[in-house]
């Protein structure tokens, strides 16, 4: 028993799902859900559908090329069932999804980060040049004068008394 | 004989041959001559019928004598043929005959010409030509028994057989009644007639047959008599000339029997006569009849007769039409050695020296004495003998199921060669979290693991992952809910002013209610944070009441009214009055309008807009064929 790939959108297939498709130059196809079969006897390019894995790869929106993504492949050399192969091979499986993930999480949020730099710059520039849709420049400006009034009075009789 | 002679013409009899000429005539010449005519005219057209009829004669012999066969220039077989089925002389005196016929026609023709040249009258000139084409006539009637003679012979011509004097050829021999028909009806695919009686067979007979995938040619002639030439009749003479004239393996075929009606002993002395006749060809003699009588059953007196057929030095058969039996080895026997005569003859001739000049067979010679057996290597013999070991007492898996019955599972995994042999019934683990564990399988996993958890402990080591979580200050998070805050507004205003200037319908621009007021601007001023004083005096205070009420003094200074002329309102003048003076004008204008309006009503009509076409296609000018005559008739 085996957990395919989607060939669209390279999810998991685990048994019992999803279509096999047998093309008569017998290479095999297979699809996880009717979305994905759909698509492609549509003739849809998975590289060019932004759903899918092959896309996301393809555009740089993951990581790609990481010695953590090398343990996963098919090997096509037999090795011989070793009951302490398969232990350690369990063990490393779990350290290596960890590494896996926050690498490729980070990886993201790398990403992302420019955005966030653009945003912040966008923020800065509208406050800076239209603050006064929401704050008039004439506010406050009555009392302060006021205030300047008051204040020079108090020094006016302050003088006065001294 | 068609492949020799082409197709010959039918020859008519001497009846139909002047008929055809005359008629002939007739059909292609003028008919018509006057005595008036002018009498060059007259001779032209006499002279014209009695030239005509010669050439024609004259053709139709020349063609008689050109397509029969000069003998001479036959092959020989065919000439004694000739010879003896229609006799030279006669044949030659015939075709002769023909030619002297067609001489006197051609000298009458010209004699009479140059009579009708001195022809004085119509009359003359045709009793001229009457005399041309009797005489004409009269010199073919001496010849009507030629031509007799000769149609004769051209049917039987086209009747001869087809026979090749020059291709391989068996040719079957004998006294009268000794089997030679049964015998070719055997071998090859003729059909002769078989009767139990003397010359059944009167003339040649050709059969085909095959051997060694070549063709073969079968004669089978008429039986022949033992008596001197001049003694035999027409029928024996063909088997004659056909004995000494074609190339062939001769068969004699005698009766052991002696049913036939003829002693061995004269069949010998017949054999000896003939055998000068066919010299230099190969000889089988076959001895037929012989489910009759076997030639060892025969009395000694015969067996001395048969012994002096061997001693005659050709090989000798036996065989019987009846059962079959020898027929098929008398066959190969005498093919084989026509072939071989026939190759013993072209090795004689001159051209053969230029062929085996060419001709050259490769044969290798043995490059040393070693041996070079077959070589089967060691360990094949060894492992071969292994399993034969091994199958013999090997316990199958069809023997344990017997053994268990239903109880019987199969059980692949007890096969399997691990290296601890205590893991082979181990369940395991195929997928963890989605993942093939078999995809991850690889001795040299923990390897990889320990260099990749290097380079992460180097990242954590140089701040790698941290230094990309830099938090906001408080400021910045102040600036960032202002600019949301700004945006909002910002759509606020912009939707407001769509709302605005949304043009719904025309409107006349006096009729548009002004929407801005005091209390909004107010309001709005005040949540920008700018404080209103709230001054009647100032002219702003001045305008904020805009309430309808009676104390509100009025925006304009009243105009004075002015005096004397009262205005009303006025409704349109009616169009039949308008643009005219006074009531007389009106009056005139109607009566010419009425005036004009006459000849309409004649009409019926309103006026000249009034125009009806009730029918725009009536059917009776749209339907049906149109004749002589006008477009609006049918």
């Amino acid at each position: 028993m085996r957990v395919e790939k989607c060939f669209f959108c390279s999810s998991p297939i685990y048994p019992g799902h999803g279509i096999h498709f047998v093309r008569n130059d017998s290479k095999i196809f297979r699809f996880c859900r009717s979305k994905c079969h759909k698509a492609f006897q549509k003739k849809r390019n998975p590289r060019k559908a932004r759903w899918t894995k092959a896309f996301r790869k393809a555009a740089g929106k993951e990581l790609t090329v990481d010695p953590s993504l090398e343990f996963e492949k098919r090997r096509n050399e037999p090795v011989k069932y070793n009951k302490e192969l398969w232990q350690t091979t369990i063990k490393a499986m779990k350290r290596i999804e960890e590494i896996k993930v926050r690498r490729q999480n980070f990886f993201i949020a790398n990403r992302l980060k420019k955005g966030k730099e653009l945003r912040k710059a966008a923020d800065l520039r509208e406050v800076k040049d239209n603050i006064h849709l929401i704050k008039s420049p004439a506010a406050g400006l009555k009392q302060r004068r006021q205030l300047v009034e008051v204040i020079q009075e108090q020094d006016v009789q302050a003088m006065e008394s001294n | 004989m068609a492949h020799v002679v082409k197709h010959i013409t039918a020859v008519p009899s001497y009846k139909d041959f002047v008929d055809i000429v005359l008629s002939r005539t007739q059909r292609k010449t003028p008919t018509v001559i006057h005595k008036h005519y002018k009498i060059s005219r007259i001779r032209e057209f006499y002279m014209r019928k009695v030239k005509f009829t010669q050439q024609t004669f004259h053709d139709k012999l020349s063609l008689i004598i050109s397509e029969f066969p000069l003998i001479s220039n036959l092959h020989p077989f065919y000439a004694t043929l000739m010879n003896v089925l229609y006799n030279t002389d006669h044949y030659k005196l015939a075709l002769g005959g023909i030619n002297k016929a067609r001489q006197l026609i051609d000298d009458c023709a010209k004699d009479h010409v140059k009579l009708l040249k001195y022809g004085d009258s119509l009359y003359r000139c045709k009793c001229l030509k009457r005399a041309a084409l009797g005489r004409m006539v009269t010199i073919m009637k001496g010849q009507s028994k030629n031509l007799q003679y000769l149609e004769e012979i051209r049917q039987h011509i086209n009747r001869l057989p087809t026979i090749d004097p020059n291709t391989r050829t068996l040719l079957i021999t004998g006294f009268p009644n000794v089997g030679k028909s049964s015998f070719i009806n055997k071998i090859s695919r003729a059909d002769v007639e078989v009767q139990p009686y003397a010359f059944t067979t009167k003339s040649l007979y050709v059969g085909h047959t095959d051997y060694k995938y070549l063709r073969w040619q079968v004669l089978d002639t008429p039986g022949i008599l033992d008596h001197p030439i001049e003694e035999r009749n027409a029928i024996e003479m063909q088997a004659v000339a056909a004995l000494i004239h074609i190339r062939a393996v001769v068969l004699y075929i005698a009766d052991v029997s002696e049913q036939c009606g003829h002693s061995l002993e004269e069949q010998l002395a017949l054999y000896k006569n003939i055998k000068p006749s066919f010299s230099n060809r190969p000889i089988v003699i076959v001895l037929n009849k012989i489910d009759v009588v076997r030639p060892y059953e025969l009395s000694e007196e015969k067996k001395k007769i048969l012994d002096e057929f061997r001693a005659e030095g050709e090989p000798v058969l036996e065989m019987s039409t009846m059962t079959e039996e020898g027929v098929m080895d008398v066959k190969t026997t005498a093919c084989e050695k026509l072939l071989a005569f026939r190759v013993e003859q072209k090795m004689k001739s001159n051209k053969i020296s230029s062929i085996t000049n060419r001709l050259h067979v490769a044969v290798p010679k043995k490059r040393d004495d070693k041996e070079r057996p077959v070589c089967i290597p060691e360990a094949v013999l060894k492992r071969k003998k292994a399993m034969d070991v091994d199958g013999a007492n090997r316990k199958l898996e069809r023997d344990i199921e017997m053994e268990m019955g239903d109880d019987y599972t199969l059980d692949l995994r007890k096969t399997w060669l691990l290296q601890n042999e205590d893991e082979k019934y181990d369940v395991i683990p195929e997928i963890w979290q989605g993942r093939n564990v078999a995809d991850f399988i690889d001795p040299d996993i923990m390897k990889k693991l320990e260099e990749l958890e290097k380079e992460e402990e180097a990242r954590e080591e140089a701040h790698y992952y941290s230094e990309s979580e830099s938090d906001e200050d408080e400021e910045m998070k102040e600036i960032r809910r202002t600019a949301k805050k700004i945006r909002e507004k910002r759509t606020i205003i912009t939707i407001e002013s769509g709302e605005k200037r949304r043009v719904e319908k025309s409107r006349m621009p006096r009729s548009k209610k002004r929407t801005r007021s005091v209390a909004q601007l107010e309001n709005e001023l005040e949540e920008l944070g700018v404080e209103i004083p709230r001054n009647p005096e100032s002219h702003y205070g001045r305008a904020k009441s805009k309430s309808r009420s009676a104390s509100r003094p009025p925006l304009k200074k009243k105009r004075d009214e002015s005096v004397g002329s009262v205005t009303r309102s006025k409704s349109r003048t009616p169009r039949d009055k308008s643009g005219l003076r006074d009531n007389t004008m009106i009056r005139k204008v109607k009566k010419i309008a009425k005036k004009a309006q006459k000849p309409f009503n004649h009409q019926a009509r309103k006026g000249e807009g009034d125009r009806v076409i009730l029918n725009m296609k009536p059917k009776h000018l749209f339907s049906g064929k149109r004749k002589a005559g006008k477009t609006d008739r049918r």
